[in-house]
């Protein structure tokens, strides 16, 4: 009786497999929470609560697109999308390249012409696109800090914290 | 008699030395064309739709660049009430544009645009400027003599002037992390640092095929122009933007020739006057005063 369906598995998986370690207890829509850990170099994983989110979204397609089997919201993608079924991977990082820019995926893009989403926004884009698109309009904290913590080399590189630049630096400097 | 010929003669010098001044000029200007950029360069598309203005991308590149300290830590806010300028310390920096009738504000980011035909490099008299077949505008310290042309010739006022240097004062400028980066076929800093993919790198001619799916696909979002693809004859760095460009800064007046263009007919004109004049010149005052010598050598021989 505790027969998991295959696509359910499947997201698991593909979660663990994308994000390292996830942290599942039960499985009706995929993971329970998912630890973000792309921004590991600035700043601490993000827990990204994924019941929360999917109670509030309510509709799967929001953020899976078409890969859950619901149709898509977007008109431009019920095109091609609006019976293609579910798709093998559904997490983030099967579609969204993490290093977009580097040249093998850039060559990737290249030399096959038959790729129609040539467009497609990076792993970090598609989080944040999406993340910060709805905490706006729903009033939810949308500043870098309130989902990222600090560690000390983003401090260093953003020159804050103990780094910071003392207060006489500022005025010393006025005028050309 | 001898006055009317000698008066038919110099008509005739002058009108001879206009067209080998026309002809010199035309067949110039055709072995001179626009060169239009590399074909395989690289860019950078800027969509200020996506941007929050953050400064991720001004951190970044202080860290790759090894730019002195800013004045204020890369995540103060208040910076942006001001509009800025790039600098010796700053590559980058993004300005913040109220607009009319918006509920947001619209950011901008500025660095080098790495023109195709780039005015710093073709006013460089000791050529410290290059244009890379990757698309990076370079600049060799080395043999600059710190005239600072460039950052007059520069339509985008970009390069900046390291001043605080008493010894060794330099050219400043985005580099498009060329010796890091871009050479290796990886791209800049800042497009790495930044979240929500603002900047998006590729060839230029794919990002110019991007830029316009996009005004296509979402044209209530987007103005139907991206600011580099023609101005000052085209540059590597693009933007998209969902106010009038002038509303965010930009110079809409600019126009689509390159810079050079600009000079060019004149100068290449300058051999001509170099070479030509002086012996034309001197042909007529040889000519003009030949009856005085002729005077001269007549009462010597009497």
């Amino acid at each position: 009786m505790d027969h998991i369906p295959k696509l359910t598995m499947r997201i698991i998986l593909a979660m663990v497999l994308a994000f390292g370690t996830a942290q599942i207890s039960s499985a009706m829509d995929g993971p329970d929470a998912v630890e973000l850990n792309a921004l590991a170099e600035l700043y601490g994983p993000v827990n990204f609560d994924h019941t929360m989110h999917t109670d509030i979204a309510g509709d799967c397609a929001v953020c899976h697109h078409h890969t859950t089997g619901t149709p898509p919201q977007d008109p431009r993608c019920a095109k091609c999308h609006a019976k293609s079924g579910p798709a093998d991977e559904v997490a983030c990082q099967s579609c969204h390249a993490a290093k977009r820019f580097e040249a093998e995926y850039l060559n990737k893009l290249a030399a096959d012409n038959t790729i129609y989403h040539v467009d497609r926004l990076g792993l970090k884009a598609a989080y944040h696109q999406r993340c910060m698109g709805c905490h706006e309009e729903s009033g939810a904290p949308n500043g870098c800090q309130d989902c990222h913590t600090r560690n000390d080399a983003g401090d260093k590189v953003f020159h804050a914290g103990q780094y910071a630049p003392p207060p006489s630096a500022h005025k010393a400097k006025e005028g050309h | 008699m001898n006055e009317l010929s000698r008066r038919k003669f110099l008509k005739g010098g002058l009108a001879g030395g206009a067209m080998v001044s026309l002809l010199g000029k035309s067949s110039k200007s055709e072995a001179a064309p626009s060169f239009g950029g590399y074909p395989d360069s690289m860019g950078v598309l800027v969509d200020l739709t996506r941007c929050v203005g953050c400064r991720s991308c001004e951190a970044a590149c202080n860290k790759e660049q090894g730019l002195p300290a800013p004045d204020l830590p890369f995540d103060d806010m208040s910076v942006l009430e001001e509009k800025r300028r790039t600098s010796e310390g700053a590559y980058t920096v993004v300005n913040k544009y109220e607009i009319p009738g918006k509920d947001h504000p619209l950011y901008r980011k500025m660095q080098c645009n790495h023109c195709n035909e780039p005015a710093c490099l073709t006013s460089c008299f000791v050529n410290a400027y290059r244009k890379t077949p990757e698309g990076a505008v370079m600049y060799d310290p080395t043999v600059c003599v710190g005239c600072r042309t460039c950052m007059i010739a520069c339509p985008f006022y970009v390069p900046a002037y390291s001043y605080s240097s008493v010894l060794n004062p330099v050219i400043k400028k985005c580099i498009f992390c060329y010796e890091t980066r871009l050479k290796f076929g990886r791209p800049p800093a800042c497009v790495e640092a930044c979240p929500k993919e603002v900047l998006t790198f590729g060839k230029r001619t794919n990002l110019l095929k991007i830029a316009h799916d996009r005004i296509r696909n979402y044209p209530d979002k987007y103005v139907d122009q991206v600011y580099g693809e023609k101005e000052v004859g085209g540059t590597a760095w693009m933007y998209l933007s969902s106010a009038p460009f002038e509303e965010v800064g930009f110079d809409t007046h600019l126009g689509n020739d390159p810079i050079i263009n600009y000079v060019k007919e004149f100068l290449t004109v300058v051999p001509m006057v170099l070479t030509i004049w002086p012996a034309l010149f001197a042909g007529f005052h040889l000519l003009a005063t030949r009856k005085d010598v002729q005077n001269k050598e007549n009462s010597a021989g009497k």
